[in-house]
């Protein structure tokens, strides 16, 4: 059997569908004309790296934002959704990645939120609470209405979530990375729930970048590519390396470790290096990790989410503080240097969420790509405009920023341009050791491919490069060593010639499931 | 099919001209909002356009243009200073109290510092309420609005302390104590330009330049757009922001020291509710309440657009509170066009 979408979805199989949807913002494509089938009363899971566009098909298919061209047909009949709350009147609900629970009030206050039930005289908490405790029976979840969310597990609070859509009668449920926050217990328990839900008929759009877990749970497999379908399949015809070689492509190449030159000397030392965790809750994030990095040399650090990949970069950079150990550059104990004595020595971050630590958005492209290296064209009191425009049209042409010039606005370059930004405001400073966090976090195909050549360029004369990455065939292009971490250690060191299966299987990541 | 490309050519470009009107009128609404009531106020009184009447306004204006200079770079750097009025008050009073000249009892002396001194020292002591503000909001991580509100009622009460309640007249001095020439600040003219007018000048161009040509400036601008972004580029965050409310601190301070010595009195109520004036003149001139975007210029514009405003009521006859109502409007339309402007902006 086929699951290729029908010019005209077959109502039976087919409860809502995407046909020839796009979405641009700007000049950045985020969807490219996909078609897309819900299948009634099963699971369908899409599948995609980061920035193929999964969360804004999802977006449009929920009526959070509209498409630029394409329809959507509900049940047979093209609709528009006007809003979130009229996809929700007809049906379609999103749990988005991030909770939208109001972490102060109640299970039952969470779920009536904006539709509290009313009397003349107030609110009808007795009624709203019997129909919450009726939810939560029907989840087979022991959550009392009166609980306050925040003392809730996370995976509770997804139920509390999942209830929510519910009580809107959803026939249609999409979930955008609904585990990647969850303790294995808690995706079973959510697993369960999702198989009860398709029980009643209702209709599933799952999301996950956990590939293993997802194939347990769905019946059809649908891969997302940078902003088009390439491939679309019930369950029982494929297996996790169709899916992979799907979303990644088939001859698609990130580029080999560069060789032909011997590493130069130690670079980065970190020793022991601990880390407690920021809330306070007294554990170690890192946890006595040790790391040499010689100068030439590239290293790609691989770990799930909370591994502790960020904490270790951002301490090294100079943004948390240590709890111990020790962290040398150039033979040069560091730890004692605050970060901008640190980017003066020539170690320095490129971070990991690049809108929210990575961008000033009130600031021009150049003015982004000049800010930490101000020094450099301050001539006395007073920057010199000669030199910062030399050494910002240098950086665009270095980094190769698509951009109409430096006084663009960030805003309007795409998402891998204004990594490039990030990364060239970074290379602008003259580093002998870079730290880069995800850099290939959404951004499209071919921007990693660049970003990686570049690094492999800078690698190769002298600059030492420590990359952290969660997309294992991330790992397996220009590093020439593989560190995996978990749980704030290193798990597992690797050369180049490692496979996919050892290094998930290193990161605690069950291949075998 | 030539027809058609042309068409849509002088269409597109007819669209565009039309655009830029409308954008022009929104980037300059300050200057244009400025040469409006200028013109209107001069149609309406014989007095008001004249070259006495505008050197008067703008001594006013200088008052609350200080201020405004400060407040743009607590703005810009994404913070807030409500403690600026107070400021002023109490450094016009301590000024006044060293005017008096100060008895030191051990001693068995009476000091009268010359007049440098005192605004050497009124200038430091406005800096240092800065400093206060600065080290709560950076290192102690009180929201700004509650940090400089907290600063600006104890500001308040020590400057009703120090004086009982009372204030400094007699602010000219002696001849023979050697501290004369406190009302020169306020009083004189050079070439005709009121001297707080032309400390204004300086400070603004000073201002300026600092903003657009130096490294701090840049670094304002930075940690106001994304102090995160900007910690991680080697910006010293918190330096700066403590830099920043203590220069607001002594912008009040020349405020202080100008107003009191216009008034040759100096009372510990002066400037209440001037700091609310003062993020007026920033708001009208464009800068983002929000922090990274706003300019030195538009901030004078802004608070030439409030002083010439309501001075120009006052000469016309309409009633003080009449005044009120039409600096509130001015200030809301001024909030509503930023959220326009700035919601345009960002996607091409």
């Amino acid at each position: 059997m086929n699951d290729t979408p029908q010019a005209n979805p077959d109502l039976r199989e087919v409860v809502m569908a995407a046909r020839d949807v796009a979405k641009s913002y700007g000049n950045v494509h985020a969807l490219k004309g996909v078609n897309f089938d819900i299948h009634r009363g099963q699971v369908t899971t899409l599948f995609g790296e980061n920035g193929a566009g999964k969360s804004t098909l999802m977006k449009i298919l929920s009526g959070v934002i509209q498409p630029t061209r394409g329809q959507i047909i509900l049940d047979g009949a093209p609709i528009s959704f006007a809003s979130s709350s009229h996809a929700q009147a007809l049906g379609v609900s999103i749990i988005h990645q991030e909770l939208s629970l109001a972490p102060n009030m109640n299970v039952r206050d969470n779920i009536f939120m904006g539709r509290e039930i009313r009397t003349p005289t107030g609110i009808d908490y007795a009624e709203e609470e019997r129909q919450t405790r009726l939810l939560m029976e029907e989840l087979e979840e022991d959550i009392d209405p009166l609980t306050p969310v925040e003392e809730l597990r996370l995976g509770q609070q997804q139920i509390v979530e999942i209830a929510r859509a519910l009580s809107v009668n959803s026939r249609i449920l999409i979930m955008d990375e609904p585990t990647s926050a969850l303790s294995a217990s808690e995706v079973e328990v959510l697993f369960k729930v999702i198989r009860d839900l398709t029980a009643r008929g209702v209709s599933i759009v799952y999301i996950s970048h956990h590939l293993e877990e997802a194939l347990t749970i769905t019946h059809h497999a649908v891969v997302l590519r940078d902003g088009t379908m390439t491939a679309y399949a019930p369950r029982d015809q494929i297996d996790l390396e169709w899916i992979v070689r799907n979303m990644v492509g088939e001859n698609f190449d990130l580029g080999s470790p560069p060789t032909g030159y011997d590493f130069g000397a130690p670079a980065l030392s970190i020793k022991d290096l601990t880390v407690m965790d920021e809330g306070g809750a007294g554990y170690a994030v890192v946890d006595g990790m040790s790391l040499d990095i010689q100068q030439g040399e590239i290293v790609c650090i691989y770990g799930l989410m909370g591994a502790g990949r960020t904490e270790m970069m951002e301490t090294v950079a100079g943004r948390l503080r240590q709890a111990g150990g020790t962290i040398h550059l150039h033979g040069q104990e560091v730890s004692h240097l605050s970060l901008a004595q640190r980017i003066e020595a020539g170690l320095c971050l490129v971070p990991e969420d690049r809108q929210r630590d990575g961008l000033v958005q009130t600031m021009s492209v150049g003015q982004n790509l000049s800010l930490a290296s101000i020094r450099q064209f301050t001539r006395g009191l007073f920057t010199s405009r000669k030199d910062e425009g030399l050494l910002i049209t240098d950086t665009i042409r270095d980094v190769t920023v698509k951009t109409d010039g430096g006084d663009a606005a960030i805003g309007s370059l795409s998402g891998g341009n204004q990594q490039k930004v990030v990364i060239g405001k970074m290379l602008a400073t003259h580093p002998t050791v870079i730290m880069l966090d995800e850099p290939s976090r959404g951004i499209d195909i071919g921007a990693k491919a660049e970003v990686f050549r570049l690094l492999a360029e800078r690698a190769r004369s002298g600059l030492a490069v420590l990359y952290s990455t969660s997309e294992v065939s991330e790992c397996l292009s220009i590093a020439h060593r593989i560190i995996v971490m978990h749980k704030g250690r290193i798990s597992a060191v690797f050369g180049p010639d490692a496979t996919k299966e050892q290094i998930m299987a290193a990161s605690g990541e069950s291949v075998a499931a | 099919m030539s027809d058609i490309s042309s068409t849509a050519k002088t269409r597109s470009s007819a669209g565009r001209g039309g655009f830029d009107i409308a954008r022009l009128l929104l980037e300059g609404r300050a200057f244009f909002a400025l040469i409006a009531i200028i013109v209107i106020f001069s149609i309406l009184s014989p007095y008001y356009f004249s070259v006495s009447n505008f050197l008067t306004m703008s001594s006013h204006v200088a008052i609350f243009g200080f201020l405004a200079i400060g407040m743009l770079l607590v703005i810009l750097n994404g913070g807030i200073d409500l403690s600026v009025g107070s400021t002023l008050g109490l450094c016009g009073v301590v000024a006044g109290w060293l005017m008096q000249g100060v008895t030191i009892e051990a001693a068995g002396v009476i000091l009268y510092p010359p007049v440098w001194a005192v605004v050497v020292l009124t200038l430091i002591l406005g800096a240092a309420v800065g400093a206060v503000n600065g080290v709560l909001i950076a290192f102690f991580k009180v929201p700004a609005f509650v940090a400089t509100l907290g600063v600006m009622y104890v500001a308040r009460g020590i400057a009703l302390l120090m004086t009982n309640g009372l204030t400094f007249n007699n602010l000219a001095g002696k001849a023979d104590f050697g501290n004369t020439g406190f009302d020169w600040i306020g009083f004189n003219r050079i070439g005709g330009v009121p001297i707080g007018v032309i400390i204004l000048a300086v400070l603004a161009v000073a201002v300026g330049l600092m903003l657009a040509r130096t490294a701090f400036g840049r670094w304002l601008y930075a940690s106001g757009g994304n102090e995160r972004a900007a910690e991680l580029s080697g910006v010293p965050v918190k330096r700066v922001q403590i830099a920043v409310y203590m220069i607001s601190g002594a912008c009040a301070a020349i405020a202080g020291l100008v107003l009191s010595s216009q008034l040759t009195s100096a009372g510990p109520t002066a400037g209440t509710t001037y700091e609310l004036t003062a993020i007026a003149a920033v708001v009208i001139g464009g800068a983002a309440l929000t922090g990274g975007r706003g300019t030195i210029r538009g901030t004078m514009l802004g608070a030439f657009v409030i002083g010439f405003l309501s001075d120009g009521l006052v000469i016309i006859g309409v009633s003080a509170y009449w005044q009120t109502v039409f600096t509130g409007a001015v200030i809301v339309l001024a909030v509503l066009l930023n959220s326009i402007q700035y919601k345009a902006k960002p996607r091409k």
